[in-house]
């Protein structure tokens, strides 16, 4: 690991404006990821700034009967909410189908939305990886793609996002709360908060430099049947092949995400009203403009049976 | 700054002096850019102090600010009962319990837990006065070669907590209800503790008895 200076702050203020006074500092909050990252040298912050210890772990019911997640709230404690395990069970079944019961006591909100890929060329620090070095290349394009992306991705990258969490969070429409070195508040649909790679897959998100995350809110829930499908390679501890969180209401309609497909949970909810018509259908419309590699293609099959379990349940 | 000396740097190895706030680096090799600058020496490895509570007792240390949980308890502490495994929060040998809950000490720096109360495997029991869930280990045969086995047991003794606190699991089969223990329930929570010597079901008969101990 790289030397690095380390501070504490107080407020989610405080921490924004220290990031901007120290550049080429991180925020640390669970570190899962981040020192994981910085083992490997993937990431060499010169400045780490711990917000850990903000007030920011609190669940909160909102004015319009929504839910204010805290951005330093542990995978843990939302997935045993109350409210989540009643109102929000696609959230519950995602949080739990991730990691490992270690990793969800010390992992938070904003750390699980920010983590970085898993594609082990990423990773191999020997190998060209646009996202870990831009311009470098990508090794993973021609390389074991059997893991990656299979649609959105880009001849620069075609690397996933790990998270189950966030494929919920698509889902259900959640929105990112962020607080910059100036003070100033912003709201970030999910559904604009990751990028996808075009030419600058080191580019993940539209958060600006310095800007923290403070909450993500859900909107009132939606009631219907919650399902969150995921497939791995092992039943437990293992990231997703592919995941499926879908909300099925009763006039046939649907809120479905899918994770370990993109560099984003996938979503596209102008073909929604194509659920009814199966999965065969829907599965066909949401990747029509998949590229799979030979590897991954299998990806899309997995993705129309896993959600046509979660259809055959829901009429169950 | 009465001992502040002239250093010459390369922006290589970047670090950051904190009195001074200034951007500063060392070591030899290709020499990109030479900058001149201030700094105290005795800030080239950054260091800070730490205050936290391991197995009831008060621990002060000043640390390389790189120093992870699980190093500052091993080398620092001699407290060498939590094992390195993986290093990477991969194999669960590090479990320890921090306030109560268990996570990988390896993914975490120590200087995170300033004021925490942490409990090793050294501070569940002694070989005199054995843990519930070190003597069922024993008597269960819960581990071959034992180099799992503390972080295990950490991990044994925080599930069953997490079950009794109404925490949720992947295979809880309706969330809204209290969480039961059950081989299969014990089988998703530790699964992030891996035991290459396959000891697992002998593990999961330890905390079943433990567990009925309990209720």
């Amino acid at each position: 690991m790289k030397s690095f200076t380390y501070e504490r702050v107080h407020t989610p203020a405080e921490a924004a404006a220290a990031a901007a006074r120290m550049p080429g500092s991180k925020f640390l909050a669970g570190g899962t990821n981040l020192l994981d990252l910085m083992k490997l040298q993937i990431e060499t912050p010169v400045h780490l700034i711990d917000i850990g210890k903000l007030e920011l772990n609190k669940i909160e019911h909102t004015l319009t009967g929504g839910l204010r997640i805290g951005a330093l709230l542990s995978n843990t404690d939302l997935a045993a909410d109350l409210s989540v395990r009643r109102d929000y069970q696609i959230l519950a079944r995602a949080l739990l189908a991730g990691a490992s019961g270690q990793l969800r006591n010390k992992a938070t909100t904003a750390g699980n939305l920010l983590q970085r890929t898993r594609c082990p060329y990423f990773y191999d620090t020997n190998q060209p990886c646009n996202k870990r070095v831009p311009g470098s290349g990508c090794a993973a394009i021609t390389g074991f793609s059997r893991q990656l992306a299979v649609i959105g991705s880009s001849n620069a990258c075609i690397a996933t996002h790990p998270s189950d969490m966030a494929v919920a969070m698509m889902a259900l429409d959640a929105v990112i709360e962020t607080i910059n070195p100036k003070g100033k508040v912003r709201l970030i649909p999910i559904a604009d908060f990751y990028r996808l790679p075009g030419k600058t897959p080191h580019i993940e998100t539209v958060l600006e430099k310095n800007e923290l995350i403070t909450s993500v809110v859900l909107p009132p829930p939606s009631g219907g049947m919650h399902f969150y499908h995921k497939v791995r390679d092992r039943s437990s501890y293992a990231f997703a092949l592919v995941s499926v969180g879908a909300i099925l209401h009763k006039d046939g309609s649907g809120q479905i995400a899918v994770g370990g497909v993109a560099a984003k949970p996938w979503r596209n909810k102008s073909i929604e009203k194509v659920v009814p018509l199966g999965a065969k259908a829907f599965t066909e419309k949401l990747f029509a403009k998949a590229r799979p590699t030979q590897e991954n293609a299998f990806k899309i099959q997995l993705v129309e049976r896993a959600l046509e379990g979660i259809l055959k349940e829901g009429r169950s | 700054m009465k001992d502040s000396k002239k250093l010459i740097l390369t922006r290589r190895e970047m670090i950051v002096g904190t009195a001074t706030a200034v951007t500063v680096s060392l070591g030899a090799g290709t020499i990109e850019k030479v900058e001149s600058l201030t700094i105290n020496s005795a800030d080239i490895v950054p260091s800070a102090t730490i205050n936290f509570n391991v197995n009831g007792k008060a621990q002060q240390l000043n640390l390389d600010t790189r120093t992870t949980l699980l190093d500052s308890l091993r080398e620092h502490l001699q407290l060498t009962g939590t094992k390195k495994g993986c290093d990477h929060g991969q194999c669960g040998a590090c479990t320890v319990l921090v306030n109560g809950r268990r996570i990988n000490s390896c993914l975490s720096l120590a200087l995170q837990h300033e004021g925490d109360n942490i409990v090793t495997i050294e501070g569940l029991g002694t070989p005199d006065k054995l843990h519930p869930m070190q003597a069922a280990f024993v008597k269960h045969d819960g581990y071959q070669c034992g180099y799992c086995t503390p972080g295990q047991i950490c991990s044994a003794v925080a599930v069953l907590q997490e079950i009794k606190a109404g925490i949720p699991s992947h295979v809880s089969e309706d969330l809204t209800l209290q969480p039961e223990f059950s081989n299969m329930e014990v089988r998703e929570r530790m699964s992030g503790n891996i035991c290459r010597c396959g000891a697992y079901s002998n593990i999961a008969e330890a905390m079943a008895e433990v567990n009925s101990h309990l209720s």
